[in-house]
Order: C-alpha cells, then structure tokens, then sequence
C-alpha cells in the first residue's frame, strides 16, 4: 500500500516520500552507522603520541594505509580482556538463569490469574519500567551495605556461609561488592524484560491442550513439562536474549554494585578510553563485543524465520 | 502416593500465589526501603534516626542536583520530542513504503541501538563528536551532544511504538481519504495523526523517562559543567550511601507514579469513549 503513490509524480523528491524516508534515513547514517564506521577505523589504528594514527596517510604520491592488527591481538590474547569478556559472558548467563527460574513461574502463574486481575498484575510488572534503572540498582546498596537489611537478615540465617561455599562472597558476613551483590542487581533489574515476553506467550496459550493431555492420561506435572514448556519456547527465547544481551555489556550495576573480583568488559572499555587514553584499544574490545552479541542474535533471528516458516 | 494428589489443583494455587506474592515483594520492597530511608534522620542505613524532612529541605540548598534536573528535564524534553519525530516518519516508512532502496539496511539501522550496549552506543558517538571538533571546532560536549545520544537511543524507541499502531490501522481509511481528493499531507494530519496520536504520547512519555534516566550515553557524551541528574546521582551513589540520592530518589517516585497514573487514566477514558462511539455507530446503522 503506498498511499502517495497518485501523487509522486510531479512531486519532487525532496517533499513526500523523498523527505520521510529521507530524513531517518539520513540521521542514522549520520549517526548511527558513521559513528561505528569510525570506531572499525580507529579499532585497527595506532596510538600516536598524542593523537590516534592516520590510518591513509600520503606518501610519494601514493596512497599508503597502515591497517594494524596489533590491538586484536593485544585484546584476545592478553588475559586481562579475556577474562573480562568471560566474566561479563559468566555474569550475563548466570542473570539470565536467574531471572528465567524467578520470571518462568511467575509469568505462568500471572497468565493463569483471574481474568479480571490480570491488566492490574501486568501494570504492577510495568511499572518498574517507569522508575529510574539507577535508582533500582542504588536501592541495592542500601540493602547490602553494612547493616542494611537485607545484608542483616542473610547474616542473621547464616545465609552468608551458604554463599561464602557457593563462591559468591569473599569473606562472611561482606556482602556489597561481591558476585553476589552484582548478580542480584542485574536479576532484579532486568526480571521485567523476562517476564513480559514471557506472560505474553503464556497469556496466548490454548488451554484446551493441557485439557488434551490430561485426557490423554498425562499429570499436570507431566504435562506442563510436555505441553506448557515447549510452546512457550519463543517466549523463553526472547525474555532471555532482552536479559542476556544487555548484561552483557553492563556498565551501572557493575559499578554501582560489583566489587574489584567482577571487572566486566563495558568498565574496560571506559577505563582504555578515558583513563588510559587508548581510544583505538577501546574501539578494539568494543568490535569484538558486538561480535559476541551478534552471534547469538543471529542464532534467535534464525531460529524465528524457523519458527515462522513452520508455522505456515 | 500417587503424582495427581501430590500437584493437586488446591497446591498449585497456594504455591502460585505465594510464588506471585513473593515475586512482587523482590520487585516493590526494595524501592520501598529506598523511599522509608528518605525520611531517615539518620545518614546510615543500619539505624532508624527517627522521622525527618531535612534531606527534602537540603535538597532545596542542592545547586548542583537542581542544576542537574533542569539539564536532564531540558534534554528529555528535547530528545523525547526529536525522538517522537524521527521515530514515526521511520515508522511511516517502513510500514507504508514496501520497497525503497536500502529498506533491509534501514530497518536494521533502526532497530539496532536496541541491542546494541550502551556503552558502545556512547563510545562511538564520542569519537566522531571529538573527531568533527577537532575538524570544526563545533559541537562542544554538553547538551547538544548528550542531546545527540538520547535522541538515537530514543528514535528507535519510538520508531518500535509507533510502528506497533500504524501495522494495526486500516489502510482503506486512508485511501478513502485519498479518493476524496485529500493531498497526502491531509490525509497524514486529518486521518493518520488522529489515530496514532495515542502510540505518539505513549513514545514520547517513554523516551522522556529513557532519556531522564540515561547514565551511560551521557557519561561518554558530557562535558564539563553539563552534568545530568543521573550523573550526580551515579557519582554520589558511587561514593557511597547518600540520603540526598534517597529524597531524590523519591520526589522521581512520586511524580512518575502520579504521571502514570494520569496517563492510564487518561487512555483509559479514552478507549472508554471510543467503545462508545463504536458501539454507539454500529446502532445507527442497523
């Protein structure tokens, strides 16, 4: 349907069609796709004394480019990177499992809550949404912190032991800073992103399948791991990848929550920018971010054309 | 014992609502905590100094967090707007205009900042911003950069909400126009607008609160003497346990509760309204 098309002609370009397409387009070039371009660029550049290398540079009247690898390989082989990259990897999955054990029976159950409660129980999920992300994680401190709480109730149950053998916490009874205060910051900020794909999965399910099944013979314990679980797949799916991704590349809760044992990989990226100076460093880690999230991105995307596909 | 009595109908129920209960308590108690520990006489978390305003009226002597709410209310007025703009022409382009050239690349441009880490969001705008002044001599970093940031974050936002609407409209309407010798232009104002303006304030109020809210693209993109809101709050909270971030947090609370509340309320009379003249339709007809 392209309901301009009567009156393009004698339209010029620049008004109509032309500007709407146009004017987007021309602003995510600008300032989306420059930007990254620029970033690719400096990502195989030098530092210089001062400022980063020319990449093409004139001489004797023909043109040299000095593409350098060095910071891909200083990024992937120097163990420092490395383990940032697999500690935020770590701390994004662990969230993610996290939130889809916390996030699976409450969506669930909200889906099979009375009708007439449900627009209330989903507001309630939504709302959180409206609230400062900052403010959610600086709640935390105040819970954690040394004599918060939260903090007092754990240590009060002697719950820290219990984290103190997991490998959560370091020493008893310290639980800011730690792995532990990291993973419940990011679970708690980001269960929302797992329970409203996944409500709305739940919420569309044809219940007289579970009807079905339990004709068929099969308990509700049995048929919600046959029938519940695996129709609800998509929605696993995308409440997983809205956690996992941007946990991966977490820099507030970190920060804000996480202690020197959980360095992840957005802190590193801050630090070779501004406090080392290394923007070409910085644009190296970040390339090779991207890749990891694409990766996984193109798996889901693949996955739904599947799923697409099959269904009809 | 058999598996039937074990998951009987009563058991799941009872475990359902806990389970609900619970999940609500993790979700609201630690807001609440932040809330109460407002109105704490005492600076530390552990103790219960007795019931005080003094923070609140601290706040009021805080130049640098009401310099701070001007700057974050100004850029989210801004990019809420830029965004809303640029979200639904990319919108109205992508759900109205099947083939143009580069749509495959422009629908992916627009959807990536959504996945894309903040950080590098931040990262990469930072260094063309530095790279064109250090060409040009313009922008400076402070607003108009933080500014720059937001909106990209935000036009994507928008771009989603606006699409989810204008996928849900019937096309006949417009072309009805059309036929009755509206110019593209009218039909947009007189038909389209009218049924998107929904979705419109719902992107606008959700880039505003994004933008309000944004740590990450405002730390790479800000300058000296353009602190937002948030970047006080980070780096006080940073520092360690403040009751100013506390009463801070707190006034936010309530007016997003309040504008919230009015927003659904609002759509709520509003889609009333529309029942009715729908209804109120199909009863002349017959």
């Amino acid at each position: 349907m392209e309901p301009t098309r009567q009156a393009r002609a004698g339209t010029p370009w620049w008004r109509g069609r032309g500007l709407v397409i146009g004017v987007p387009y021309g602003w995510l070039l600008l300032f989306f796709l420059a930007p990254f371009l620029i970033v690719a660029k400096y990502s195989v550049s030098e530092m210089g004394d001062i400022r980063v290398e020319d990449l093409f540079t004139w001489a004797d009247g023909a043109l040299k480019v000095a593409v350098k690898f060095a910071n891909y390989v200083l990024v992937t082989t120097d163990g420092l990177y490395r383990n940032a990259y697999l500690a935020s990897l770590k701390y994004a999955l662990v969230t993610t499992l996290c939130c889809l054990f916390i996030g699976y029976p409450f969506a669930y159950f909200m889906a099979r809550a009375k009708a007439s409660l449900q627009p209330t129980l989903l507001m309630l999920v939504m709302l959180p949404f409206w609230t400062s992300f900052l403010l959610r994680v600086y709640a935390w401190k105040g819970l954690l912190d040394d004599g918060g709480w939260v903090a007092n109730a754990i240590i009060g149950l002697h719950l820290d032991k219990a984290l103190l053998a997991m490998g959560l916490i370091e020493t008893p009874g310290q639980l800011m800073h730690t792995t532990f205060s990291l993973l419940i910051g990011m679970t708690y900020t980001y269960l929302p992103f797992m329970i409203l794909p996944l409500y709305a999965n739940l919420s569309k399910m044809d219940l007289r399948l579970l009807e079905a099944a339990s004709d068929l013979g099969a308990t509700p314990w049995v048929a919600f791991w046959r029938v519940t679980v695996p129709l609800s797949k998509a929605g696993i799916i995308a409440g997983s990848m809205l956690v996992f991704i941007p946990c991966v590349g977490e820099y507030v809760t970190p920060e804000l929550l996480g202690g020197p044992s959980t360095l992840m990989i957005g802190r590193v990226i801050w630090d070779e920018n501004f406090s080392n100076n290394d923007p070409p460093v910085a644009s190296a880690i970040a390339v090779v971010l991207v890749l990891l999230i694409v990766v996984p991105l193109a798996l889901f995307n693949r996955y739904q054309t599947q799923a697409e596909e099959a269904a009809k | 014992m058999n598996k039937r009595a074990l998951f009987s109908a009563g058991f799941a129920k009872n475990f359902g609502r806990t389970w609900l209960v619970l999940g609500f308590l993790f979700l609201y108690l630690p807001m609440a905590t932040l809330v109460v520990f407002s109105f704490n006489h005492s600076r530390l978390p552990s103790h219960w100094g007795g019931f005080s305003l003094e923070w609140y009226a601290k706040l009021a002597d805080d130049s640098e967090i009401i310099n701070g709410l001007w700057l974050s209310f100004k850029i989210a007025l801004l990019s809420a707007t830029g965004s809303v703009v640029l979200g639904t022409m990319a919108a109205f382009s992508l759900v109205k205009y099947k083939r143009f050239t580069g749509r495959t690349f422009f629908s992916g441009m627009v959807s990536a900042p959504l996945v894309m880490p903040e950080v590098i969001q931040g990262l990469s705008l930072l260094l063309m911003l530095v790279a064109i002044q250090h060409a040009i001599g313009f922008p400076e970093r402070g607003l108009v950069t933080i500014w720059l940031g937001h909106l990209m974050i935000g036009m994507s936002y928008a771009t989603v909400v606006v699409k989810a609407r204008l996928q849900t409209l019937n096309p006949q309407l417009e072309e009805a126009a059309m036929d009755l010798g509206a110019r593209p232009w009218q039909v947009f104002t007189l038909v389209t607008l009218p049924m998107i303006a929904q979705s419109l304030l719902s992107a606008w109020l959700l880039t505003f609160s994004l933008s309000l809210d944004d740590v990450v693209v405002s730390a790479f993109l800000s300058g000296p003497g353009a602190t937002t809101m948030p970047l006080v709050i980070f780096s006080r909270a940073r520092l360690g346990l403040d009751p100013s971030v506390n009463a801070v947090a707190t006034v936010i609370i309530v007016v997003v509760a309040i504008g919230v509340a009015i927003a659904s309320i609002l759509v709520a009379r509003n889609e009333r309204r529309r029942a009715a003249e729908i209804s109120a339709a199909y009863r002349d007809d017959s």
